[in-house]
């Protein structure tokens, strides 16, 4: 196990090294730079910029440089951890991910309890009543919200509550907080909006793992070990719980890992749709800005993210199921 | 088993002497749901190829006084007395002060609805010279099933004119990420050693990027000037870039375990060269797995074209496609006044809907040789 784990790490770091490379060459793939779409912007509202002022910022960020010295300042910069300026915003890279890096990992943590919270006993009820009534029900609406776009849910939810109560549901605070300082107000404000972006965000996967874990559920049933377990007499609910539901409930494990990346990028589309304040609108308007720096810096971090996220998932998959041997075998 | 009725039918013989490919027939027949999706996703299609016929009208013809048109319901009562489908004409009132648009009914005029019927000329599939029409109101008056948009277009005709380019879209990135995958899994799994390494820690870096914000990245890199046609081929490839990795792996899993069967080997010695190998003798082995896996595919697909062009970085104006439609709908005042500016979702979610049914009843058809 151990000698698996270190031969992934050391697998890392030429992985992620590809992945910077590739992050940049993306980030530098629109024609142009940030600077003509400044001066396009610029232009749009009537002002003009002078050759000699645009010289002077294009020597500002370095994008007078052939594109491999652009990329191992900002490599040299990364690595003491300073992500570069962003253009657009005229501020730190770090700073901007930091200001609203909080309230995404709060929404996408919640999220992933309200899912598991209603998955896996969904999923149970349906395993142990296959063919019930209930059982099609979960299963059709499951269907449903794996179908559903979750920005189009966002869509509807949206235009229903605007309907039901008359209000918009974008957002994560009313007005009034948006830029107060934290307090309990605040905060029960904030719960009042948060249930519309978590629903939003946790339909979809909720179908995908309730489908999973009753698929898993129904496998383990039919094993021996349950029936020889219950002709012991053990109690339903104990043989139950105690053996065919941990292995079940493996793919929750198996995708704690992958969520990492989702922890961060905060599902854009849907952020998009209900102008929450995370970090996925913020990245892609730096993507469509060429705002070079901040959007490579997602870019990378998601990546990473990711890197590490599967490195997770498989082993905690290795730990909740000893069956499961990472050792490569001979073929 | 729930195959027993139909399996029942066929004679025993018959049974035994079939080809997989019966077998398989046979038992997806068995899968109610699987089966009626099939003709859904076919329907689907084949409105999609027509698109010209089946649209009541032109996608782009614009009309400033229908702006935000309400959808026209189709009545079968005229003053007490049943006749054949019609609605009545849609008439604009302006309001003198607030210059607000509503519309009223003017119950008095029914308008019938018919079918084949003569409307607006078109070209089908821009070579044909045709004016029929599935159905629609008599000298070619505007019939708006489901309102029209902001220009006054009928949003019907643009759903499914639509259609073409979002079903199609899937389909295309399916093909190329097949091409792809079974070319690059087959050398990968035939060839082993060095190159299957390499090949494999390529799809490792390439699976490692995370799908979303690669996609966003390289939507955003598209140039706005790029003409529809460009857009379009491009944002195939964007979708498909990342769909190839896991058929590659499929396949490279199956060509490892068929390389080593006595057929394959029997093919090498008689100097089959390579490729025709992996083509013709080995990918036919796992062609079933292969369905499964592009239909699953399918609908991840047509979910991301209709995303990336709801946040306006994949097809845009003029293109038509259910993505583009929605744009319209993403202001939430726009959708409280005008609600049925959403109704391309439910195309989309009925559309992904039936692939994944159709998916499931292919997957359990794949193996026939199960119990």
């Amino acid at each position: 196990m151990m000698t698996y784990i270190l031969r992934r790490v050391l697998m890392m770091i030429p992985t992620l090294f590809i992945i910077s490379v590739i992050s940049f060459a993306i980030i530098q793939l629109p024609p142009g730079d940030y600077l003509t779409t400044y001066v396009a912007n610029l232009a749009q509202t009537g002002e003009q910029a002078t050759q000699a002022e645009i010289a002077s910022l294009r020597a500002q960020y370095s994008l007078d440089k052939p594109i491999y010295v652009q990329y191992i300042k900002w490599m040299g910069g990364v690595l003491h951890g300073d992500f570069g300026q962003s253009f657009s915003l005229n501020k730190p890279v770090k700073d901007l991910i930091w200001e609203r890096l909080g309230l995404t990992v709060a929404i996408s943590l919640i999220t992933i309890l309200f899912t598991w919270a209603v998955a896996v006993p969904i999923g149970i009820y349906s395993a142990t009543h296959q063919y019930s009534f209930f059982d099609y029900l979960f299963t059709l609406m499951g269907f449903i919200g794996m179908a559903t776009p979750a920005f189009s849910l966002a869509l509807i939810l949206m235009y229903i509550s605007y309907r039901v109560f008359g209000t918009g549901v974008g957002g994560l605070f009313s007005e009034m907080y948006m830029d107060a300082p934290w307090s309990f107000a605040k905060a029960l404000d904030l719960l009042k909006h948060l249930w519309v972006p978590v629903l939003v965000l946790g339909i979809g996967g909720t179908a995908g793992l309730i489908r999973q874990v009753r698929a898993n559920l129904l496998d383990q049933l039919e094993m021996p070990y349950v029936v020889t377990a219950r002709a012991k007499g053990l109690a339903e609910w104990r043989l139950l719980v105690k053996y065919p539901v941990r292995i079940a409930i493996n793919p929750m494990v198996s995708t704690l890992g992958w969520m990492l990346p989702q922890l961060v990028s905060g599902s854009v589309i849907v952020a998009m749709v209900l102008s929450l304040p995370t970090t996925g609108p913020l990245m892609l308007n730096a993507l469509m800005d060429q705002d070079m720096y901040l959007a490579g810096t997602f870019v990378m971090m998601l990546s990473v993210l990711t890197v590490i996220g599967t490195l997770i998932s498989d082993i905690l998959l290795a730990w909740v199921d000893p069956r499961i041997r990472f050792e490569r075998q001979q073929t | 088993m729930n195959g027993a009725d139909n399996t029942g039918q066929v004679p025993e013989e018959s049974r035994y002497l079939a080809s997989q490919w019966r077998l398989m027939w046979w038992r997806f027949l068995d899968h109610r749901l699987a089966v009626v999706s099939m003709v859904v996703v076919g329907l689907l299609y084949f409105i999609a190829i027509f698109c010209e016929f089946f649209a009541p009208a032109a996608p782009n013809i614009r009309n400033a006084t229908r702006s935000f048109a309400p959808p026209q319901r189709i009545h079968i009562i005229h003053e007490g007395r049943l006749r054949r489908p019609f609605v009545y004409p849609q008439i604009q009132n302006v309001n003198p002060e607030t210059l607000a648009r509503t519309y009223s009914q003017d119950t008095s005029k029914p308008q019938s609805i018919h079918f084949l019927v003569k409307g607006a000329p078109y070209r089908l599939w821009r070579l044909i010279p045709m004016d029929r029409h599935l159905f629609g109101l008599a000298d070619g008056r505007p019939l708006r099933l489901l309102g029209a948009d902001r220009l006054g277009r009928d949003l019907l005709s643009r759903i499914i004119y639509g259609s073409r380019i979002s079903l199609s879209l899937g389909l295309v990135g399916v093909a190329v990420s097949l091409i792809l995958g079974i070319i690059i899994g087959g050398i990968s799994g035939y060839y082993g050693g060095m190159i299957d390494n390499l090949i494999q820690r390529f799809i490792e870096i390439l699976r490692s990027f995370p799908t979303i914000p690669l996609w966003l990245a390289l939507s955003a890199a598209m140039p706005a000037t790029w003409s529809p046609v460009r857009v379009y081929f491009c944002m195939t490839l964007i979708i498909a870039l990342i769909g190839w990795t896991g058929l590659a792996r499929v396949v490279r899993g199956k060509i490892l375990a068929l390389r080593e069967e006595d057929y394959a080997l029997a093919a090498r010695v008689a100097g089959v060269k390579e490729f025709t190998i992996i083509m013709r003798h080995l990918v036919p082995g796992f062609a079933s797995h292969l369905i499964v896996s592009v239909t699953l595919a399918i609908p991840g697909m047509i979910l991301a074209e209709t995303s990336l062009s709801f946040l306006r970085l994949g097809l845009r104006p003029p293109t038509i496609s259910w993505g583009v439609l929605l744009q319209d709908a993403q202001n939430i005042n726009a959708l409280a006044l005008y609600p049925w500016l959403m109704s391309p979702i439910v195309f989309v979610i009925v559309t992904v809907l039936m692939f994944n049914f159709l998916g499931d009843g292919l997957r359990d058809a794949a193996d026939p040789y199960s119990h």
